[in-house]
């Protein structure tokens, strides 16, 4: 699904920000992706979310070779991926519905198509009565499950989370959790950016452990 | 996605939800859209007056050269132990059986006199002044300028100092006078919509450098460039509308309050002048057509420009 060959990444002329990256993400698979502050958890996501271009190294996506992709195959692909973001980016002057029926409404599909859906998942991750607010009158944890359910409502194939669980109390993190489990066994391959140990050690799953530029895998 | 079965789907929220009607995903905002609807009604309201204006000078030239080309003079030369009014009459009988002709009215020489007065002044004797007799001839819409020819012709071998005037000098004259203040106008229009599209690229650029963060969202969601430059197109299409709409209404309030004032001042001299000019100083429906092909072109070029810049920024960006 995603598979990254001796990837490295530098900023104009100064010094590899990551170096010799390689690893493989199955389709299903569920995997944290870990390391200290600073160490390149975000950038690596923008890799594969092809936000940005390694300066070295073969990056394919969905079985594309990212660097010889045309911008209308990069949209193509991008819809197969959801992206929680760390800072959650959520769009202030819609509301807490438009915001997740977003990836939808892009599409071209009808309101009336997807409506429905989009209260469910509003409902299951407990923002049924904020969903006619703006994004600044919500609480962080609340904007983080917002960005949370508008990565989810296209069912994904590959689901990229940021620090997903940064501003949640642990009760909801750990229903944050199950949701990309549940996601996962539907057949979305995970792959969720975090320091936290603690949410780590509620499944035993597969560790990408950025340190020092390079990532060593941790199965 | 399942939901748990506490929170099971609720068909009377759902029906509650729902996007706003007419939502843009480009927040107003971000593109500082007060001051660019100022621009364009400016805008909007300068390229109305210039194509009203441009209308106006066209219907009356028009009305000018109908009414001269609808008369042609004969004038007569008196010469020495010539008849003149043998002449004049012989004169005005070949041009009553010329084909396409109205009526022949003979100035008589008082008449013809008194056509000199505001150059010689009146009061003297001009008995022993060869004065030219004119006979004016009133043509149909059926003269045909073979006919005209004709009689030109007939004249100057008929009757002695005689000659044919159809005041084609003066049509032509009328014609390119018009002809160059259309020219202008269509520049003049074609400059103001211009500077409208330089505005819109410039507004545009600004709006989009101000989302850049929703539009990298908007990317990231899956939307492709196209669905980004329609929601920006739509955006604009709605302010070049607006701008458009207060600058053409503007225009047609000011050129319905002018014929009005000319309608009111037509007795003084002033009026006479107006009148004389532009006639009843009207734009009528086909002026205010004018107008309203000038907001729909602006509100076009404001949407094609907008989506144009959008997507050609969209295109450098990831």
């Amino acid at each position: 699904m995603v598979r990254f060959e001796n990837v490295g990444l530098r900023y104009g002329m100064g010094p590899e920000v990551l170096k010799d990256i390689s690893f493989e993400i199955e389709p299903r698979s569920f995997q944290f992706l870990t390391g200290p502050s600073g160490a390149g958890k975000t950038t690596l996501l923008r890799l594969i979310l092809l936000a940005l271009r390694p300066t070295r190294g073969l990056v394919t996506v969905f079985g594309q070779d990212t660097s010889r992709i045309e911008k209308h195959e990069l949209t193509a692909l991008r819809r197969r991926m959801g992206i929680v973001f760390q800072d959650f980016r959520l769009l202030d002057h819609l509301t807490t519905y438009e915001n997740v029926a977003l990836p939808l409404r892009v599409q071209g599909k009808e309101e009336a198509a997807y409506r429905g859906e989009v209260v469910d998942l509003l409902k299951f991750v407990g923002l049924g009565e904020r969903m006619h607010v703006l994004p600044p009158v919500l609480s962080g944890g609340e904007k983080q499950r917002a960005a949370i359910a508008r990565a989810l409502i296209t069912r994904p194939d590959l689901l990229l989370a940021d620090e997903p669980t940064g501003n949640v109390d642990p009760s909801l993190a750990r229903r944050l959790l199950r949701l990309f489990v549940e996601l996962h066994h539907f057949g979305t391959a995970v792959v969720i950016a975090t320091h936290d140990l603690a949410l780590m050690d509620q499944i035993g799953a597969r560790r990408l452990v950025l340190g020092d530029r390079q990532l060593h895998i941790d199965d | 996605m399942t939901a748990e079965p506490s929170q099971a789907y609720d068909a009377t929220a759902d029906s509650q939800a729902r996007m706003r009607p007419g939502r843009p995903l480009v927040p107003s905002a971000t593109i500082a859209g007060r001051a660019l609807v100022v621009v364009i009604a400016i805008l909007t309201f300068l390229a109305a007056l210039t194509a009203s204006g441009a209308q106006l000078v066209a219907n009356a030239s028009r009305e000018w050269r109908s009414s001269v080309a609808r008369e042609v003079t004969i004038q007569v030369r008196p010469q020495p132990r010539m008849d003149v009014e043998g002449a004049v009459s012989k004169a005005a009988g070949l041009a009553r059986s010329t084909k396409g002709v109205e009526s022949v009215r003979v100035f008589s020489k008082g008449e013809s006199e008194r056509l000199l007065e505001p150059w010689l002044g009146g009061g003297l004797d001009l008995v022993e002044l060869p004065v030219p007799r004119l006979i004016v001839v009133k043509l149909t819409g059926e003269a045909a300028a073979s006919d005209l020819g004709a009689l030109k012709d007939t004249l100057r071998r008929d009757v002695p100092g005689a000659s044919l005037d159809d005041h084609r000098l003066w049509v032509e004259r009328l014609a390119t006078m018009a002809g160059g203040v259309i020219l202008v106008g269509l520049v003049v229009l074609g400059l103001v919509i211009a500077a409208a599209a330089l505005a819109i690229g410039f507004a545009t650029r600004g709006a989009l450098a101000g989302a850049k963060d929703i539009v990298e969202v908007l990317h990231f969601v899956g939307a492709d460039d196209i669905f980004i430059a329609r929601e920006f197109q739509s955006r604009f299409l709605r302010l070049g509308l607006k701008g458009g709409l207060i600058g053409g209404g503007a225009a047609a309030f000011f050129l319905t309050l002018a014929g009005w004032l000319a309608a009111s001042l037509r007795a003084s001299p002033g009026g006479n002048e107006v009148e004389a000019l532009f006639g009843s100083f009207e734009i009528g429906w086909s002026g205010y057509g004018a107008i309203g092909a000038v907001v729909l072109l602006v509100a076009a070029v404001t949407a094609l420009v907008s989506r144009e810049t959008v997507r050609r920024q969209l295109r450098s960006m990831a």
